[in-house]
């Protein structure tokens, strides 16, 4: 019997009303991640990528925000849609069953407490024990992701930690009630490319550690290169793109995947040709387009027939391969677009 | 940290000298003439020149200061020959209006304003912080609105209004004060009833200020700490609300509301002159307004202005010593 | 050859930090810029590249004199500019400029994009030929933005265009030199490249010269002709770019070059990484004898006592690192 993967994300929406109108900010969103798997969710501002995150972990403020479509998190005990399912039951699996670690570490320790005092927090909701016990296991976890001198720095606070630092404490806190689902939102934006390099390679070898489900959010095309088994490609709140991490690389199926591959300087590559920009901005979220949200900004809109683009939404066809697009053009469409923006 | 203590320790003392200094200073240089104001009906030059020196005002400012010090430390003599007395230590002066020494007058009216500003200090700090973290708790909402008006009402009305108004159409409408009784000290270890009875619409006319501000500070130092990351790290860990509200959002968020409402509290206890006289209490306030409206008894004065800065100066050390025992950020800095 | 147009020698830049309080007491200085060497040429691009606290911020503000030097020369077109008050260096300004990263904090909310960019002309007295407006406009669309929301406000603007806005800023009254302070770091992967071929473009176009402060070195390598790497204050390595990149000597050098992810999944992931450890040491407290022995892994008793001379390697004179031991 195969095991279910651990996340499986069903039609997910969410949208913020506000007072310009709905923010539809994630649209109709499926993906599945398996336990030692890592599955990289790449887009820009406003391309949704935070949002669906926060909504499978139940951090959105569910007076203010709409959410529907199911998100089933497969616990040994059975499924539960942490969509649908009460707030209790959810916050009950936060820190538990999944966990999440953020963008900027310098704020996101409390500054008035001990990072002992912190993770003997994280630890006691979920754990029968003492205090003594408690920090038995901080200092275990501190060890684990490489806080030096742990016994003695488990009692200071946050701002005697530099960015690096407070980025492991998070990622031990996040940890230590050993999760089955790690979710990374941006967590080396904030730091140092030095440092970002220690705490990628920290974040993968806890991963087969604790044999989880890795969602690594980032807007870094090198970030997803280096981790990622799948990438999600979103814009403007939908996935335009899912494949593996060759898929996405070698062969983008979505202009704006082949846009944006053009665009990066590259490396070691030094010829200096110039960057083929995608021309435009990305879109407001509310009120879209009818019809292909990046239309305004493709190369090949026209070579699709009877205007599409422009009155049909394309769909994604997940059902009979592995890697799929949302896109109106076809595959050999595709192979010469790719060919003739001049990079894969 | 000890570090920190020693230096700040210091600084106070420093500034507790300089601000007496000053305050003799600035009572040297005023053009009224104490002497003048208070020898009594008969005032021909004489009268007035044996005022002066009776007052201690005839040696150079320097040397009243210095005998002020001194009568500090080992209490003081006042007066010459048969009218001679004896204030002991701590010797603030000699009322002659009042045939007193003043340090007796302070220490019969301290417990009165001390009573007053303890009740007040409780009953706006707990109405001001808990409708302030129910305002930002349901922003936006009714709950919210009914505290920005109130917050509004609170703070418009100076106390003479507030005052006057409670006592009026509340206190004596309602036979809830007797006014004969009103303003008669009672300690709360004889009779708490009676004390009770006697500082509770006190409290409420002040309290109402102090609360209105203290709900708009909350309110907005609550809202702006639940934005912070560290809340939704907390979230994320699995935390409740309650728990996120009590440990994390109020711990940064009352901070400074504490360590303000301390200083606050410290101006109360130099006296709240405005209540103390609509209700008629015997304070701190009553006695400094009558020392310089009715007697210009220099010696009061002096001693009620000194009393109050020190207040203030020592609380301003305990708030920032309590501040560097909470945020550990701060003990780095100094 | 022709004169730089810039020539920097041992420039330094120390904060002192104090004690605190009402007495305080000057405490120790923090070493931003310990003795950098530079020379630029019109129409060249060097990039200066660094992790916090290396001091390419504080480099590039000096450089302009932002910050008056500490110690060091700067001549720009043969004038000794280094102890030059703001009024003597008024009329120089308006040829030597700044691009700023943030562009959400580097414009004025309260004023328009027209009076942004028209500052320039109204500082320095000039009028260009038609008017400031119709210059304004030219400029905005020079750089892409559409000349009729002359009267807009910053916040109407994305963070792309607010670029462009401080872009068109910066070349108003044509400057021969611009430092430009991390200008892509705050936008969009897919705005970054809109905004460095706008650059580059300008550059043809005005023969300018370009210090361009970057921590991402992906974009120094595109843009730079020569790249200048800093640590803690102090140059590690500089050195034309195809040599830079292709053959680095110096050991962080290689540390920052292999820590850079590489958007390809098959090289990527074989390529051999160089993982250093520990911190960034903090630059009120920098390392004795070379800043970078506390993280190398080849550090030796000589590099924890004598600080390396920047000096020539190999057979290119201009390509110099600091380092006892270097890589090969």
């Amino acid at each position: 019997m195969t095991l279910k993967p651990f996340l499986e994300v069903k039609n997910l929406n969410v949208a913020f009303p506000t007072e310009d109108g709905l923010v539809q900010a994630s649209n109709d969103i499926s993906f599945t991640v398996a336990r030692g798997e890592t599955l990289a969710v790449v887009g820009e501002s406003g391309s949704g990528k935070s949002v669906t995150s926060l909504a499978v972990m139940g951090l959105h403020d569910r007076k203010r925000t709409q959410i529907t479509g199911q998100a089933f998190l497969n616990l040994e005990s059975g499924p539960v849609d942490v969509i649908s399912a009460d707030a209790e039951v959810v916050r009950k699996l936060r820190g538990k069953a999944m966990s999440m670690i953020f963008q900027d570490p310098m704020s996101a320790l409390h500054p008035y407490y001990s990072i002992g005092n912190q993770l003997i927090e994280a630890w006691s909701l979920y754990n029968e024990g003492d205090k003594a016990a408690g920090k038995k296991r901080a200092i275990e976890m501190l060890d684990l992701v490489g806080i030096p001198d742990a016994s003695k720095r488990v009692d200071e606070f946050p701002h005697q930690f530099s960015g690096g630092m407070r980025q492991r404490v998070m990622i031990a806190m996040a940890l230590i009630n050993n999760p089955s689902l790690l979710i990374a939102d941006e967590p080396t934006t904030a730091l140092d490319v030095t440092v970002q390099s220690q705490i990628l390679q920290l974040i993968r070898e806890m991963q087969k550690e604790f044999n989880m489900a890795l969602i690594l959010i980032t807007h870094d095309l090198g970030v997803v290169a280096e981790v990622a088994d799948r990438v999600n490609v979103m814009y403007a709140g939908k996935i335009v793109e899912s494949g593996s991490a060759e898929d996405i690389y070698y062969r983008p199926d979505h202009p704006y995947s082949i846009g944006l591959l053009n665009s990066i300087p590259k490396i070691g590559e030094l010829d200096s040709k110039r960057l083929v920009a995608i021309p435009g901005q990305p879109p407001s979220l509310i009120n879209l387009p009818r019809g292909c949200s990046f239309r305004a900004r493709c190369s090949f809109s026209d070579r699709v027939a009877n205007n599409l683009c422009a009155t049909t939404a394309p769909t994604l066809d997940t059902k009979t391969t592995d890697h799929f697009s949302r896109c109106h053009l076809t595959e050999a469409e595709l192979v010469k677009a790719r060919k003739e923006s001049g990079g894969i | 940290m000890l570090k920190y203590l020693a230096r700040r320790l210091s600084a106070t003392f420093l500034v507790i000298t300089l601000v007496s200094m000053s305050v003799f200073g600035i009572f040297a240089v005023l053009p009224m003439d104490p002497a003048a104001l208070t020898c009594g009906k008969a005032c021909s030059a004489p009268v007035i020149e044996a005022n002066r020196h009776r007052l201690g005002l005839d040696v150079p400012v320097q040397v009243q200061y210095g005998r002020f010090v001194k009568g500090l430390f080992v209490g003081r003599d006042f007066g010459e020959g048969a009218a001679a007395f004896h204030c002991p230590a701590p010797a603030f002066g000699y009322s002659y209006n009042r045939h007193e020494c003043v340090t007796t007058l302070v220490a019969e009216a301290f417990p009165v304003t001390l009573s007053l500003a303890v009740g007040a200090f409780v009953l706006w700090l707990s109405v001001g912080v808990s409708l302030g973290i129910l305002a930002a708790r349901r922003k936006n909402e009714w709950q919210d609105r009914a505290a920005t008006a109130f917050v509004l009402i609170g703070t418009s009305l100076p106390t003479f209004i507030s005052g006057i108004l409670i006592l009026l159409f509340v206190a004596l409408k309602f036979n809830l004060i007797n006014p004969i009784e009103m303003g008669r000290w009672v300690s709360p270890l004889e009779d708490p009833v009676a004390w009770f009875r006697t500082f509770i619409f006190p409290w409420i006319v002040l309290a109402l200020l102090y609360a209105a501000t203290y709900t708009r500070f909350t309110r907005s130092n609550v809202i702006e700490t639940s934005t912070e990351d560290y809340i939704r790290t907390a979230r994320a860990k699995g935390l409740n609300e309650r728990d996120i509200l009590r440990k994390h959002t109020l711990r940064a968020a009352l901070a400074p509301i504490i360590t303000l409402a301390g200083l606050d509290f410290a101006g109360l206890l130099g006296g709240a002159i405005i209540t103390e006289g609509i209700f008629n209490l015997p304070g701190l306030g009553r006695l400094s307004i009558r020392a310089v409206l009715r007697d210009y008894d220099l010696p009061t004065i002096l001693a009620t202005t000194i009393l109050a800065a020190v207040f203030v100066i020592v609380a301003n050390l305990l708030v920032d010593i309590l501040y560097a025992y909470i945020d550990p950020r701060v003990r780095v800095a100094s | 050859m022709t004169e730089p147009l810039l020539k920097i020698e041992g420039l330094k830049k120390h904060f002192p930090t104090t004690t605190g309080g009402a007495f305080s007491k000057v405490k120790g200085t923090v070493k931003a810029v310990d003795g950098i060497d530079l020379e630029i040429y019109p129409g060249q691009t060097i990039g200066l590249v660094g992790e916090s606290g290396c001091g390419k911020t504080t480099a590039g503000r000096t450089i302009l004199k932002l910050y008056e030097p500490t110690g060091g020369k700067i001549t720009f077109e043969g004038q000794d500019i280094t102890h030059l008050k703001p009024k003597q260096m008024k009329p120089l300004r308006s040829q030597m400029q700044m691009i700023f990263q943030d562009p959400f904090a580097s414009l004025n909310p309260r004023h328009t994009v027209g009076t942004l960019i028209g500052a320039a002309f109204e500082i320095q007295g000039i009028t260009p030929a038609g008017g400031v407006e119709a210059e304004v406009q030219r400029l905005m669309a020079r750089v892409g933005l559409n000349p009729e929301h002359i009267n807009r406000y910053p916040h109407e603007f994305s963070g792309g265009q607010r670029q462009r806005i401080g872009v068109a800023r910066a070349i108003a009254l044509k400057p021969k030199l611009i430092v430009a302070d991390e200008p892509v770091s705050a936008l969009d992967v897919s705005i970054q490249a809109q905004v460095v071929n706008l650059l580059e473009d300008l550059q043809d176009e005005f023969n300018m010269a370009y210090i361009f402060v970057a921590h991402d070195l992906s974009v120094v390598q595109h843009i730079s002709d020569r790249v200048i790497v800093m640590y803690l204050g102090k140059v590690m390595e500089e050195a034309e770019k195809v040599d830079l990149f292709t053959h680095p000597r110096h050991p962080y050098t290689k540390a920052l070059l292999s820590a850079v992810p590489v958007a390809d999944p098959i090289k990527g992931r074989k390529r051999e990484r160089i993982i250093l450890q520990g911190d960034l040491p903090s630059p009120v407290n920098p390392p004795a004898g070379c800043v970078f022995n506390t993280r190398c892994w080849k550090a030796q008793d000589k590099c924890r006592t004598q600080v390396p001379e920047l000096m020539q390697i190999g057979k290119d004179p201009s390509h110099r690192i600091a380092c006892h031991f270097p890589e090969d």
